[in-house]
């Protein structure tokens, strides 16, 4: 039996910066969806955009229809970032009321917050802007789970463990593991898993 | 199993890259070729992949136009084949382009060329549209994931049918979008190949494939094109959705089409306002549009980037006044929609709301003031050099040189992730002051060094990734040592084609598939032109800025240097350091040194951090390649490296 989503379509994005796993996150997710019998668009950017600039992928999730590959403005349901102010980034872009997001606490600094030209704002302060633009937010350190597991990219996949912990969207531990049995090589599915594991203990 | 390689009547997540490169093999192409460039490389790459199992022949070519001569070649004997390149490259591989469509094809081929609207990786908006209409070839535009797969696959039935080329042309947000595709059938049979060419001059199956006498066959090709506008009449491909009495007709191709149906939506206008899909744009089906046409007075034409289709559907209302009456159109061309950049469901949705006098719902006004609050805080993340890529010790080096030369020494520049040396500040100074097509930088530095008799006397140098080199330098480079150009010519030679994700190039000893081939190396090629040629590591910062000085102290000839170190992004670096990284921070004198924080003001590494309360430099272990060029930098030696174990 097919699951219904709680919004229909369920507007995702992902973000973070390039070289985190983004386009990797937004694959196996999109993957685990049409596995369930969804129909998935996905609008990424990649290329030179993500030389250490901002990446975001756009995840549309519906029972009925395809969509635009771009959510407009105002009207993501879900956030998932793989750095805290690209969550910002978004929000404000395509933030509502209605909005959960769930960040990765690891700060990449932009090139001009290292320079001294801009500011970085706290991880409390993330968390108080947080509190007053979404609805739920969840702040996870996903890179350190990630780091202790022997590869700091692997923080995609906690990220994909904790959104699986939180509800929001229809998936689960076995549709991760049947997702990554396709789109993974043999050898690195263990420690997949396990990222995935470490990341769903963590809500 | 390989995804692409799916059975009949699944379902897939397809990218529309993959959708086409699945498309193709529905077809059954034999014969693949390309230059790599986003957005259009992950078709070549998906085929190289499955290449064995569909005994397909895959090729990243030297550039454009010989991939298209390759693929055509195929075609005249019979095959099936298909060339895949970005926007710009079509104007690279056009002169044989109008030749092709001018003699015929035999086997169908298919032209996909990959646009950029809002030029997300490029520096250029160019619109490749145009030469369908200029060249007189027929173009198909798909506007879905599906349509990607099944367009892809009718494109080649269309070129066999009317014996030319055919143009399928996507953009970044099709060929990079994914979606729920639904696969077809693969070809059981594959087909061999034969090239007669000892029957008639006139005879385009059995006769020589040449595109004279010239008017005889230009007349031929417009035949074909009169044939390829009567199956656009007919197909499927070009659809209408909406009320039968629309207020208003959108008329729009490819992801457009999205775009269009997503601001419909927003705006709840689906009962007032109609959809005419064309994935058929070039010639236009003229009947099909005056059916439409005549359903409503007023038509909106949503399109990227150039108004291609609304000056083609304008002159076609023109030539049936009559019978469709006096129409209003609203696009680019008055301002309705942005006559430059990318489109979007909320820039579509803008125009309808003033068309239609509707108003968009708006998120509550104490939230608005909050994200208005918040907006300002958040610090502008501006594109960079990776951590322990090469070429920021290249322009380091090249910085260097110019400083010590102190005649503030010309750069130009050229095509790769090198370009961001010219676009912003990447790093902490500006070097590359010209930016154009691939191979211009040393065309223009040759240009550059002649003027010294008008006055301007300054070193003058070029870059180019080794890629590039092979695609358009070589020609330039012949000019200068020729025309004996004084200048510097430096090739950033990090191993591959590595900003559209490492595909190899003539440089490199693989083929697409992995198979090994004879390289051809630049430092030879630079030598049989004659020019002075040196080799150095840009990690190596002393012996490499000592060459550059030598390089520009000797006058009146070309001196190439090629600054030799692979990609931080490549496969055999990636996850690798080198060296571990530390601070001494005792050694580290922060803003008292009088070095101007030279590692992270101008050095710009994303790895080197500023520690805002030790007020030292620190290092990000998470980010950090490695590469192990700061320890060079630093005056004071605080940055400390040592070999890393394994």
């Amino acid at each position: 039996m097919k699951m219904l989503l709680s919004n229909d379509p369920t507007n995702v994005i992902i973000t973070g910066v390039g070289g985190q796993g983004n386009v990797m996150a937004s694959r196996v997710l999109a993957g685990m969806l049409v596995n369930a019998g969804f129909i998935v668009t996905i609008g990424e950017t990649f290329g030179m955009s993500q030389r250490g600039g901002s990446v975001m992928s756009h995840l549309r999730v519906s029972s009925t229809s395809v969509l635009s590959p771009q959510i407009p403005q105002g009207r993501a349901d879900i956030v998932i970032a793989l750095e805290p102010v690209e969550a910002l980034r978004v929000l404000v872009k395509y933030g509502n009321p209605h909005v959960a997001v769930l960040t990765n606490s690891r700060m990449v600094y932009p090139m001009g917050v290292i320079t001294g030209e801009f500011n970085y704002p706290t991880l409390d302060e993330v968390k108080t802007m947080f509190e007053k633009i979404s609805a739920k937010n969840w702040i996870i350190d996903a890179t350190s789970v990630a780091v202790d597991l022997g590869n700091p990219v692997l923080s995609n996949i906690v990220m994909i463990g904790a959104l699986a912990s939180t509800s929001l969207l229809p998936i689960g531990r076995r549709a991760f593991e049947k997702e990554i049995t396709k789109s993974i090589p043999a050898g690195k599915r263990e420690i997949n898993l396990k990222a995935f594991d470490a990341g769903a203990k963590m809500l | 199993m390989n995804k692409l390689l799916s059975p009949a009547q699944t379902e897939v997540l397809f990218m529309g890259n993959e959708a086409i490169a699945r498309g193709a093999l529905e077809a059954g192409v034999s014969v693949v070729s390309g230059y790599p460039g986003t957005p259009s490389s992950e078709v070549i790459e998906r085929l190289s992949d499955v290449a064995r199992e569909r005994k397909l022949y895959v090729e990243w070519s030297t550039n454009e136009k010989v991939a298209l001569e390759v693929a055509a070649a195929a075609s005249f004997a019979g095959l099936r084949s298909m060339c895949v390149m970005k926007q710009n490259g079509v104007n690279v591989a056009s002169d044989f382009l109008l030749h092709l469509a001018s003699s015929g094809t035999r086997g169908g081929i298919v032209l996909v060329e990959c646009e950029d609207p809002g030029a997300l990786s490029s520096v250029n908006e160019g619109e490749s549209r145009y030469f369908a209409r200029m060249l007189e070839i027929p173009l198909l535009e798909p506007a879905s994931l599906q349509e990607a797969k099944d367009l892809t696959q009718w494109a080649f039935e269309l070129s066999e049918k009317i014996r030319n080329v055919v143009i399928l042309r996507s953009v970044t947000r099709m060929s990079h979008a994914s979606g729920n595709v639904i696969c077809g059938k693969l070809p059981e049979k594959f087909r061999s190949a034969e090239f007669v060419s000892d029957g008639s001059f006139m005879d385009p199956l059995k006769g020589p494939v040449v595109s004279t006498p010239v008017v005889v066959k230009h007349d031929l090709q417009q035949k074909k094109l009169q044939i390829a506008a009567e199956l656009f009449e007919k197909s499927p491909f070009n659809d209408y959705s909406g009320p039968k009495r629309p207020e208003l007709l959108i008329i729009t191709s490819s992801a457009c089409f999205l775009y269009s149906k997503e601001a419909l939506e927003m705006l709840g206008l689906q009962k007032r306002v109609g959809i005419l899909k064309l994935s058929c744009t070039w010639p236009l089906p003229v009947k099909l549009l005056k059916k439409y046409l005549r359903l409503t007075d007023k038509i909106m034409v949503v399109e990227e980037v150039l108004p291609f289709l609304e000056e083609n559907i304008k002159v076609a209302a023109m030539g049936m006044l009559k019978e469709t009456g006096i129409k209003t159109f609203y696009g680019k061309m008055d301002k309705t929609l942005p006559s430059v950049g990318e489109l979007n469901p909320d820039i579509v949705a803008a125009a309808l709301s003033k068309l239609m006098k509707v108003k968009r719902k708006l998120l509550p006004a104490g939230y608005m003031r909050e994200i208005q609050k918040i907006a300002p805080l958040i610090p502008l993340r501006e594109q960079t050099f990776c951590p322990g890529c090469p070429h920021r010790a290249s322009f380091w080096n090249i910085n260097t040189a110019l400083k010590l030369d102190g005649r503030d020494g010309i750069v130009c520049g050229d095509i790769g992730c090198y370009a961001m040396a010219s676009l912003w500040p990447a790093i902490g100074f500006h070097t590359v002051r010209t930016l154009h097509s691939m191979g211009s930088g040393t065309g223009l530095a040759s240009g550059f060094a002649k003027l010294e008799a008008f006055g301007l006397d300054k070193p003058v140098m070029a870059v180019c990734g080794d890629s590039t080199f092979y695609h358009a330098v070589i020609p330039a480079l012949i000019n200068a040592h020729h025309n004996k150009a004084d200048m510097t010519f430096i090739v950033l030679d990090n191993a591959g084609t590595a900003m559209t994700g490492f595909q190899p190039h003539p440089g490199i000893h693989e083929s697409a598939i992995g198979e090994p081939l004879p390289s051809v190396e630049i430092a030879a090629i630079c030598q049989a032109i004659g020019a002075k040629v040196a080799i150095s590591d840009p990690f190596d910062l002393e012996a490499t800025s000592r060459i550059l000085t030598d390089f520009m102290a000797e006058r009146g000839s070309l001196k190439v240097l090629i600054m030799k170190q692979p990609c931080a992004l490549s496969p055999e670096k990636k996850g690798k350091k080198q060296y571990q990284m530390k601070i001494n921070e005792e050694l580290c004198l922060g803003e008292s040194c009088g070095c101007n924080r030279l590692c992270t003001r101008i050095f710009r590494c994303p790895a080197l951090n500023w520690d805002r309360t030790k007020k030292k430099a620190a290092i990000d272990e998470v980010i950090c390649a490695g590469c192990g060029v700061c320890y060079s930098i630093c005056p004071q030696k605080a940055i400390i490296r040592t070999e890393a174990d394994g």
